[in-house]
């Protein structure tokens, strides 16, 4: 993901991210956890919009963006190799764009949006199957993620440290007797 | 050493799936010098492609034909079930249990139920014991032949701390078809916990690595994997004379046959006789009752969870070893007939879980945001879980119908799989999620979820058995009224469902239908 960034050139993005745009695609850098997304279908507004998204869904406070990333990164494979994927993403983020107020209806980029505004625009597409789309892949993008999973409780494939016959199947301690 | 049979050879027995029913059936007639050839739609894989990852394992092993669930079942996935060598145990979870008396005597237990379609199975348990004495030797059963039950895991211990604290009196990990040490050139259990993905040691009970090899050894037994059966030929006589089918290059293939015997689990089986119509049977094979595809059940089934006050890692170790037997009796006044057992139920892993408890429950704070996170995901290590699965009842309604128009990879008609809960299916879940939730609450738990039926996994009653003709589709040996050399070797055969979990009924079947088979055969009456 890193490599791709010294080809393409760099803008100012939101507080947490830089955004690099090259054409359609585009990289989100984040320096202070030295991290980078780069996507190749998605626009860099549509990324940082589904990243954001991702977030809102899902939210763990004690979880960097870097996981959420991973989920946009998804999305944008699979956006690559089904255009119709990519329509429904760059659609969605729009639609979540649109700030209804009353009768007034204007634009404003979801990710720019305050925090209250955001949900409530997701809680007006929540079920549709744009938001759908991307809480799937939220779920198993960021819980199947066997490092975030292990945080949970969650401990993973265990064959190759032969199962938990001697690595606390049974080591249930708060019980009363 | 594995045989492999000539197309035209009619002397053989020929056997559409290679599961529960007829990977057992295949080994004892192989074991018997009877001749088999089993034709498995699955490919065959072996332990070391089992992973402990849900995700690829679900692709990996389900079968994922076209389906459509209507009424109560999951639209795009009506059933949970396995399309490899060795169908579905080689997900199964291992709880072998044995049929109460009373519950191959439905009819006259429970007496005239509204809109049900019940009737006496025509055995009983009497009959059934040393088929299922010889089935628990065959699987390894645990708490059976002196075989010591399995340890308690957390999640089993929280079970069983409410069980002793509401005063159930049953309660233990269960009779389960995994090694509780080494037996029959199999590893004891490791607790490993994905029992449900496969086991990846061998542990437990599968057919892919117990009856299929034992059978293979013979030299009376060839499986032809990835080979999907699309119809049974007849002759002008009424009698089957072989199968068709699709090889693993995609060649449709005519295996000549003296019997068939049919046992793709409760959808595929009546789907292939429904599929086998012609000018002398225009409603479908064997189906002069009209209830080929009719009669489906999945047993009343729903889950519970609860956040514990402390820890519990309810994934680690065996996941279904333990049980809660006292609900199982026949008490009307509880305002259902039949009964239930509570067996434990991990979460399978943290993905699984946090979309299915904001998508199942209504108990849960929606499915997603801030409070979801908090209350549902971020307690993932505090949970336990129990299954609660019971007798549910026949009903004509429910089954299998072929789609008018959308075809499958094969050129076949889309099953169409109906079920609707039955009142006293309702009645008796709501009295298992109390009761489920009783066993958590005693053990300090504040939250509990309660969860409706996954996609089905306990498959039964599409070709029920029945002493008069009319009322089913084959005899108590399994052979169809219609026709004599067609058998029905599944779940499919059940007349009713019974509360426990169905594969021990199924394999004990299997070894009593090979018995009767191979008899029939030395005496040419098939
Ligand atoms: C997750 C899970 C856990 C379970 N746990 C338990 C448990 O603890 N205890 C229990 O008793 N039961 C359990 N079950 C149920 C158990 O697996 C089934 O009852 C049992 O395997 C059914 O046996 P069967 O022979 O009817 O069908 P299956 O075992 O499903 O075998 C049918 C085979 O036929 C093949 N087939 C179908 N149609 C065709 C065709 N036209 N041509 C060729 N091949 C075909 C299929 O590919 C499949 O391999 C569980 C099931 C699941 C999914
Ligand atoms: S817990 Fe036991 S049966 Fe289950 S997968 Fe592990 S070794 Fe196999």
């Amino acid at each position: 993901m890193t490599k791709k960034v010294s080809r393409r050139t760099f803008i100012q993005g939101s507080a947490t991210a830089g955004v690099v745009v090259a054409g359609s695609s585009s990289v989100i850098l984040n320096t202070k956890e030295s991290w980078a997304l780069s996507t190749e279908t998605l626009s860099a507004d549509t990324a940082q919009s589904l990243l954001v998204m991702a977030r809102h869904l899902y939210p763990h406070d004690f979880l960097g963006d870097q996981y959420y990333a991973e989920i946009v990164s998804g999305l944008d494979e699979q956006a690559k190799n089904d255009s119709a994927i990519a329509e429904k993403l760059e659609n969605g983020v729009k639609d979540l764009s649109k700030v209804i107020e009353g009768d007034r209806t204007y634009h404003l980029a979801f990710k720019d949006q305050s925090s209250g505004l955001q949900l409530e625009n997701l809680n007006r597409i929540d079920g549709d199957d744009f938001f759908e789309t991307v809480r799937g892949a939220t779920l198993n993008g960021l819980y199947g993620n066997p490092r975030v999973a292990a945080m949970f409780g969650f401990e993973g494939s265990s064959v190759e440290h032969g199962g938990y016959i001697n690595r606390g199947f049974d080591d249930i301690g708060w019980l009363p007797k | 050493m594995a045989k492999t049979f000539d197309k035209n050879d009619d002397s053989v027995v020929v056997i559409v799936g290679s599961g529960a029913g007829g990977g057992t059936l295949g080994n004892e007639l192989a074991q018997k010098g009877v001749n088999v050839v089993c034709l498995e739609a699955g490919k065959r894989f072996t332990l070391d492609d089992i992973e402990n990852d849900w995700n690829t394992m679900f692709g990996r092993l389900s079968w994922l034909d076209a389906r459509k669930g209507t009424g109560d079942l999951l639209a795009g996935l009506p059933l949970w079930v396995c399309k490899t060598v060795g169908g579905t145990t080689v997900h199964w979870a291992g709880a072998s249990l044995r049929f109460k008396e009373h519950e191959f005597k439905a009819k006259s237990a429970y007496g005239n139920i509204a809109d049900a379609n019940l009737l006496d199975w025509p055995l009983d348990l009497h009959e059934m014991e040393r088929f299922y004495s010889m089935a628990e030797d065959k699987m390894g059963t645990t708490g059976t032949h002196g075989i010591p039950r399995l340890p308690g895991n957390n999640n089993f211990q929280v079970m069983e701390y409410g069980a002793n604290a509401l005063g159930y009196k049953e309660c233990h990990t269960g009779n389960m078809s995994i090694n509780s040490e080494p037996r029959d050139g199999r590893p004891g259990c490791h607790q490993i916990g994905f029992c449900m993905a496969g086991c990846a040691i061998g542990a437990k009970w599968s057919i892919l690595y117990t009856e299929i090899p034992k059978a293979e050894a013979t030299g009376h037994f060839e499986l032809r994997p990835e080979s999907m059966v699309l119809k049974i030929n007849h002759g002008k006589d009424g009698k089957a004379t072989g199968v068709v089918y699709v090889d693993a290059d995609g060649n449709t293939q005519e295996q000549k046959a003296r019997v068939v015997a049919i046992a793709g689990n409760a959808v595929e089986t009546p789907r292939l006789l429904l599929n086998s119509e012609s000018s002398m049977f225009p409603d479908g094979m064997a189906n002069s009752s009209g209830q080929v595809g009719k009669n489906f059940m999945r047993h009343t089934t729903a889950t519970v969870y609860a956040t514990m006050p402390g820890a519990v890692y309810w994934d680690r170790g065996t996941q279904m070893a333990g049980i809660i037997m006292d609900e199982v009796h026949n008490n009307p006044n509880r305002g259902f007939v039949g009964g239930y057992y509570m067996q434990t139920l991990p979460g399978f892993g943290l993905a699984w879980y946090s979309g299915n408890v904001g998508g199942m429950s209504k108990d849960s704070p929606g499915k997603w945001g801030r409070n979801y996170t908090r209350e549902v995901v971020e307690n993932y290590r505090n949970m336990a879980g129990m299954w609660l699965v019971g007798e549910d009842m026949p009903q004509e309604k429910n089954g299998v119908t072929l789609h008018e128009s959308e075809k499958d990879q094969h050129g076949l008609a889309v099953p169409i799989v109906n079920f609707e809960d039955h009142a006293n299916d309702v009645a008796m879940r709501n009295h298992a999620f109390i009761a489920g939730s009783n066993v958590y609450q005693a053990g300090g738990s504040k939250k509990q979820y309660q969860l409706g039926p996954f996609p089905s996994t306990h498959n039964m009653g599409t070709c029920r058995m029945s002493k008069n003709a009319r009322d089913g589709v084959c005899n108590s040996t399994g052979a169809t009224h219609d026709v004599p050399n067609v058998f029905i070797s599944d779940g499919s055969q059940f007349t009713t469902g019974a509360a426990c979990n169905p594969t021990l009924t199924i394999v004990s079947l299997a070894i009593r239908q090979a018995e009767n088979m191979a008899n029939m055969l030395s005496q040419n009456t098939i």
